[in-house]
Formats: structure tokens, sequence, C-alpha cells
């Protein structure tokens, strides 16, 4: 027990300050599932988007908004016929940034294992 | 008197959160490589094709007609299963031309394609009465080829068809029973499995 806590008191020092560096605009749920999606097509349509992480127009608009002001997706408007269609696709900056969140998770994991 | 902290209010370990993230990334890029598109409606309206031709086929005497029925068939079924696809692709935002949607194509493409050569060296060979088989066994390989980026249901369907291109090979003499149970009974059976399922 005692042995378990002086453990976990190791392990804080080097968890804490990488929990602190975390990428907030990555973190929440619906623009992570956003990036994640973008990373395996080039572009994607907000209304396939929105059917695959099941959210609102509403949600989704904010989110996706903060994701292009931090400048991790790209968006092009226009038109398919005579409906508006917008796309999305994920920048350089973006796949970095889901490339150096995917790295902090997994380091997060090897810290706790390791100690 | 009740505890101020019960204890689901235990604070969840950085390790056990950074693991549901990574699931979740894991989870969701799977997700969004699945192929949806494919058209459960569309493929009703297929076997209703198939088993009109099947019942015309059936009618025929000449081998040149019992052949023509099919091919009409084919190119109807073709026609009604790319507007299908096409239509709902666009409802759903998804690109047809691009990632999944393109290795779908290529999945289900080369198999079908490999069927117009195969059919008329067995024509030429006068061994008309393997065709059914053929054209069963290599529309299932393609439809399991590109099922592989697809819902589950698509590469069962695949594989329904091998084995019922399997029996026609073997038993030739079933062949027009199979091509309508195939091409008829089991788009119908899954095209309204998937139309209920995937949304349409």
């Amino acid at each position: 027990m005692a042995r378990a806590a002086a453990t976990r008191a190791r392990a804080l020092p080097i968890a804490e300050p990488r929990a602190l560096r975390l990428d907030r605009v990555i973190h929440e749920r619906v623009r992570l599932g956003m990036l994640s999606a973008l990373a395996v097509h080039e572009t994607l349509t907000f209304t396939a988007i929105k059917k695959l992480l099941d959210t609102s127009d509403g949600n989704l608009s904010v989110h996706a908004r903060k994701l292009e002001t931090a400048g991790y997706v790209a968006c092009d408007k226009g038109f398919a016929g005579r409906v508006p269609r917008t796309e999305y696709r994920l920048t350089t900056a973006g796949r970095r940034a889901l490339e150096r969140y995917l790295d902090h998770m997994e380091a997060l994991i090897r810290t706790t294992r390791e100690a | 008197m009740l505890p101020l902290r019960g204890p689901t209010l235990d604070p969840v370990p950085l390790h056990a959160r950074a693991m549901d993230n990574l699931r979740f990334i894991r989870e969701t890029m799977a997700r969004s490589a699945t192929f949806t598109a494919v058209p459960g409606r569309g493929m009703v309206a297929m076997g209703l094709v198939a088993l009109a031709a099947s019942w015309i086929a059936s009618r025929t005497t000449a081998a040149a007609s019992w052949l023509w029925v099919w091919l009409g068939c084919a190119a109807l079924a073709f026609m009604v299963g790319a507007a299908a696809l096409r239509r709902k692709a666009a409802l759903a935002g998804l690109p047809l031309h691009s990632g999944v949607g393109r290795k779908f194509l290529l999945g289900l493409l080369p198999p079908m394609a490999a069927a117009v050569p195969i059919s008329y060296f067995l024509l030429r060979n006068g061994q008309r009465e393997l065709l059914a088989g053929v054209w069963l066994l290599l529309y299932g390989a393609g439809v399991v080829t590109a099922g592989a980026f697809s819902v589950r249901p698509v590469p069962l369907l695949g594989l329904c068809f091998m084995v019922a291109g399997a029996i026609a090979g073997a038993f030739p003499a079933w062949g027009d029973a199979m091509l309508a149970a195939g091409f008829g009974g089991l788009h119908i059976a899954f095209g309204a499995l998937i139309a209920r399922r995937y949304g349409g």
C-alpha cells in the first residue's frame, strides 16, 4: 500500500507537467473526432462529419470554427448544384498536432506503466 | 448520513483517460474508413430487375436470346445500382472518387470486368451452361473485396454469391435457378437489411 503510494508520488511529477502541456484545442471529443476522421479522408463534408460524430449542426459548427481558427483544418464552401456544400480538410499543422497528441497519450500510458 | 463524495467521484487515472482517448481516435478512424453509401433500396431494385430477367430468360429457348436477356439485365441493374449509390453518397456527403469510396469501387470493378472476357471464352467454346456459376462467383468475389471497406453485411453478401456460384458451377442444370436466387433473392434480402440498418 505504502509502496504503491510512493510509486504514484514518483510518477506524478512526470505526468503532471505533460498533462499541463496538453493541446486543449484537440482534447475536446468532437474536435478530436473531426481531426481523426479527416486524417483518413482527403476531404469530408460537414454533413458526413456530423453523421459520423452523431452531433448537431450548431455543436459541430462551433468546434469546426475553433479548429479552423487554430489552423488545424481548412474549410472550402461551395455548391453541389443548388445545395450549399462545406468541405473540410486537415492542414499540415493539424496533422502534426494530431501526431503530437497521439505521442502525448502514448507517453502518458508508458509513464504510468513504467512507474 | 450520506458521504460528501461517493465512489463515482474518484478521479479517473491519467493513463486510463489516455487509453480511452486513443481508443476513441482508433474507433473514429475505423468508422470513417467504412464505406456506408452502399444503397440498400438500390440493391432491392437490382434484385427485382434480376427476378424479372430470370422469368423472361426462363421462357426463351434460344441461347442467344437467353444471353441478351441477362446482358440487358446486367446493364439495367448496373445503371440502377450506380444511380442509387451516387444518390446515397451525395445525401451523406461522402466522396465517391476519393478515399474509401474509390477503394470500394476499385475492389468491386476488376472481378466484374474479368467476367466479360471469361464469358466470351466460355461462349466461344460452347460452354454456356457454365456462365451462371462464373458470373455469380466473379460478382461475389468483387463484393467480398469491396466489402472489406464497407459495412459487415456487404462481404457476407459476397460470400453468399460465391456459394451460389459454386453450386451453379457444380450443378449447371440449376444455373437459371441460382441466377434468380443470387442476383434476385440475395440482392433483395441483403438490400432490405442494409436499407433498414444503414439508412436507405
